[in-house]
């Protein structure tokens, strides 16, 4: 009898356990980013054309030449993008240089975002079928990776960068080298 | 009323929704069936058990959305030049994790799911086949 009582309190502890997890778990802010699993991890072969004529294409190549760089995934016609704007040009004045891809985007679109928005990028490829995003493991935009000079990511910042960013970012490139 | 509720049906059909999309066309692949049918019905097998990144909780085959487009294309073209769809899901594995793909697996984290239930199961045939045992002992001593 006295076994069965204990057995019977056991249960009661477990049920209590499970559900305190539960209203821990459901307290706790959703998390709905989807982090790349290619930080760490050297970039995927790709070459892509220029979209404006004032800039170059880009490829893994010219992410290969020794500086480390801001990678910087974004289209014209997404509006975060346009918000992080001015956050990138600080990222630009403090030395960082920032290449670019544009995700499922039209020239003259592109042309009008950067009149608008300015344009720190070194380089823009134009990928019409998000097929670098998707090597890159990048599920929106914006999205900015830190590519340290032998080619290989070693962060990624998902969503706009925002003011409290920029030193962290600039510290992430640091520590790729910069 | 009735002309009330014409307005402001006037009013929301004009209203254009301000929309964050693109206006290029699908990827090649988005929406075209691959030739050969054997290999269409891989890569549908395929994209019914990958997830969709922008619409978390539908998969690439039910999803609309631009991203999902492209990555039914990356789909079928692997598939069209010679991967099984288990290097395809693996690709896109490596680049967002176990998340992408409905298909459960064992990994580092994964694996309790799969050992809790064979030690329940042990368990409660260890349990039975004892009071099995101790019925048929007390049975054979009334007997």
């Amino acid at each position: 009898m006295k076994r069965l009582r204990i057995t019977l309190w056991v249960i009661v502890l477990l049920a209590a356990g499970l559900f305190g997890l539960f209203a821990y778990q459901l307290s706790q802010p959703k998390d709905d980013f989807v982090r790349s699993a290619m930080v760490g991890q050297p970039m995927p072969e790709f070459d892509l054309e220029p979209i404006v004529e004032s800039r170059p294409g880009l490829s893994r190549a010219d992410l290969a030449d020794g500086q480390p760089k801001l990678l910087n995934v974004f289209a014209s016609w997404c509006i975060p993008c346009a918000a992080e704007a001015p956050q990138l040009e600080a990222l630009e004045r403090s030395g960082a240089t920032i290449v670019a891809v544009a995700i499922r985007d039209r020239p003259e679109d592109v042309e009008r975002f950067l009149a608008a928005y300015g344009n720190p990028f070194a380089r823009i490829g134009r990928d019409d079928i998000s097929e670098v995003q998707l090597a890159i493991g990048s599920s929106g935009v914006p999205e900015t990776f830190v590519i340290d000079g032998d080619g290989v990511i070693t962060y990624q910042h998902i969503g706009d960068i925002r003011d409290s960013d920029v030193p962290m970012l600039l510290d992430e490139l640091r520590k790729a080298g910069g | 009323m009735m002309r009330l509720v014409l307005a402001l049906l006037a009013v929301f059909a004009l209203a254009a929704p301000a929309s964050a999309q693109d206006r290029l066309p699908p990827a090649p692949y988005a929406y075209t069936q691959l030739d050969d049918p054997a290999l269409e019905a891989e890569a549908r097998e395929l994209m019914h058990t990958l997830r969709c990144l922008k619409c978390q909780s539908q998969s690439i085959a039910d999803s609309d959305a631009p991203m999902a487009g492209d990555m039914r294309h990356q789909v079928r073209s692997r598939i069209a030049s010679g991967e099984s769809p288990e290097e395809v899901r693996n690709w896109l594995i490596s680049r967002y994790g176990d998340y992408v793909s409905y298909e459960p697996r064992v990994s580092a984290t994964t694996w309790p799911l799969f050992a809790i239930p064979v030690l329940l199961l042990l368990l409660a045939g260890g349990v039975l086949l004892r009071r099995i045992g101790k019925r048929r002992s007390t049975q054979g001593e009334s007997a």
